[in-house]
């Protein structure tokens, strides 16, 4: 044990003053021939040499959770431990037969002054602060933090929370993960992202620790080549990164899945793919006016993410119909453009409604063009459950769609409709989205016959594909 | 208070802000000479403004109110704005 001056054979008894026990097992120590550790106060106890550990170096080395501990230690080994006053015990690791002959025969402890919330920061960044290799920026003391966090470039526009160390080492227990693995090389400057620097931007973003597996799993789909970040980005088409969270995860950390699950008011939501267009701006360098063009952008680019309603859905998760393992917590990445409405309150068959579903959805990008652009549909219980109710399943439903989104070629065709845009020269239907272009979520609150599109961006090779991670935790 | 926070960026870029380059000379420029109001400041500065306009520049003359405190952000700003080389009297 380093800097802790300790016998290597005898006794050892820490303590604090402010702890009853203590001072009830005070009066025993005089005579006991042990080491004495005070915690809090050197003068105490009375009558005795203490050691005086108020900067906890012992404690800590020791690894004391409550107090009084009394421990033996032989050859440099600790072989014997009790908490708190155990009189029978006590005796039997001092070997003084009539030890506190006056005291009651068992009182418990009070907790060791490490997990004392007034030290906690200090001790965490003491024994695990050597773990963080990431540059240590200094904000003068008259620099206002919100202000000088603006000033440095880091933020999306919104305030953000100063990552200081013990909030990085907080965020970093979220993960079993080291500190220093490289999760993903981070377009557009391809930097390689270590789990600490992803923790960083999730403390910036106002994640909580419990949320980083799922950022971290967000990031390493994001940055797979298969999603092309960099393209997205460098697009001036304005959609992001959105992060759609499966399996029990979302309900254990609060990802919302129902009512306001692609609004705000949720911090899971608000605070995960946040955190994911953070890593891109700050690791990866893609910022507003440099590498991303967009034309308009739009507010989900701040991030976007909410959770598949899997409990309230009698279909299968969407993870599963893609690969993941039923049961198992995943991400799926998309590329997602602004949240827009479908409304039908009248359709009471699945015919109808998949027809208004099918005619919000060749809205996309816009309705004379096919096969370009992926889109994701945001199915809400209410509309569901007309499907449900009839005995569709999730295939039967994305059947029907894609039977409803062949579309003519005398309607896609340039100057059709007296609009220019369009396909050049289409000789037969085509679909309007690619095969694996259209993604279908059930998420939402209970009450209103309201879906929603989520337009996307170029599919396939030529774009972006939505990918998949399960999450390790 | 120093509050240290860590850095989320790629550290590319210094994490501390430099000075801008130094002109080659000053003809034609526009100097300004701020006095942080410390005795005698004025003498110093009164001198470098005859050697600096006998180099073809224009000189403008700032004064902070009081070297107790940091200079008020609109004499910053106005000085950013006016000016492309400062000279700061610092000494008493």
């Amino acid at each position: 044990m380093p800097g802790v001056a300790l016998p290597d054979d005898g006794l050892v008894v820490v303590l604090k003053q402010d702890c009853p026990t203590c001072r009830l097992v005070a009066p025993v120590l005089p005579g006991l021939g042990a080491t004495v550790v005070s915690q809090d106060d050197p003068a105490f106890p009375p009558g005795v040499e203490v050691l005086d550990d108020t900067a906890l170096d012992t404690s800590l080395a020791l690894e004391i959770d409550v107090v009084p501990t009394l421990l033996r230690r032989e050859g440099g080994r600790e072989t014997a431990r009790t908490e708190g006053w155990d009189r029978a015990r006590w005796r039997e690791i001092a070997g003084v037969a009539d030890l506190g002959a006056d005291l009651v025969d068992w009182k418990p402890g009070c907790g060791s002054r490490t997990h004392d919330p007034a030290v906690a920061e200090e001790v965490l960044v003491r024994t695990r602060g050597h773990e963080l290799a990431a540059r240590r920026v200094e904000l003068a003391g008259l620099e206002d933090e919100a202000e000088a966090l603006f000033d440095r470039g880091w933020t999306d526009g919104l305030p953000v929370v100063a990552p200081t160390p013990p909030r990085v080492l907080r965020m970093l227990a979220g993960t079993t993960r080291a500190p220093d693995e490289v999760v993903a090389v981070v377009p557009p400057n391809l930097v390689p992202a270590t789990v600490e620097k992803v923790a960083i931007n999730a403390v910036l973003a106002g994640c909580r620790p419990e949320y980083l597996p799922v950022v971290l799993a967000a990031v390493e789909a994001a940055c797979d080549t298969e999603f092309n970040a960099h393209g997205l980005l460098a697009t001036t088409w304005g959609a992001a990164p959105a992060v759609l969270v499966h399996g029990p995860v979302a309900r254990r950390i609060g990802v919302n899945a129902g009512g306001n699950a692609l609004g705000q008011g949720t911090r899971a939501n608000s605070t995960i793919g946040r955190a994911l267009q953070l890593v891109i701006r700050n690791v990866g360098g893609g910022r507003p006016g440099e590498v991303d063009r967009a034309t308009l952008g739009q507010p989900g680019k701040v991030g976007l993410c909410f959770a598949e309603d899997e409990q309230g859905s009698p279909w299968e998760p969407l993870s599963v119909s893609r690969g993941v393992p039923a049961g198992a917590s995943a991400v799926t990445v998309f590329a997602a453009e602004g949240v827009r409405g479908v409304v039908d309150q009248i359709s009471r068959t699945p015919e109808s409604l998949a027809r208004t579903i099918a005619g919000a959805l060749r809205g996309v990008a816009h309705p004379k063009l096919a096969g370009g652009f992926d889109a994701t549909l945001v199915l809400s219980p209410e509309h569901l459950a007309v499907f449900a109710d009839a005995g569709w399943d999730r295939a039967r439903f994305t059947a029907a769609l894609d039977e409803l989104l062949l579309l003519a070629p005398e309607e896609l065709a340039r100057g059709a409709d007296g609009i220019e845009e369009g396909m050049p020269s289409p000789r037969r239907a085509r679909p309007k989205f690619r095969p694996g272009g259209l993604l279908v979520a059930v998420a939402g609150g209970g009450a209103g016959k309201f879906s929603a599109v989520i337009g996307g961006w170029v599919g396939g090779p030529g774009g972006s594909s939505p990918v998949t991670r399960v999450i390790e935790e | 208070m120093i509050t240290t926070v860590l850095d989320p960026t790629d550290e590319s870029r210094p994490a501390s802000r430099t000075v801008g380059p130094r002109p080659g000379d000053l003809a034609g420029r526009t100097v300004g000479l701020l006095d942080i109001a410390k005795p005698r400041g004025d003498v110093f500065l009164d001198r470098l403004a005859t050697l600096v306009a006998e180099r073809g520049a224009t000189v403008r003359r700032y004064a902070k109110p009081t070297f107790t405190k940091p200079m008020p952000a609109d004499l910053r700003a106005e000085i950013a704005a006016e000016c492309d080389v400062v000279i700061e009297a610092l000494a008493d």
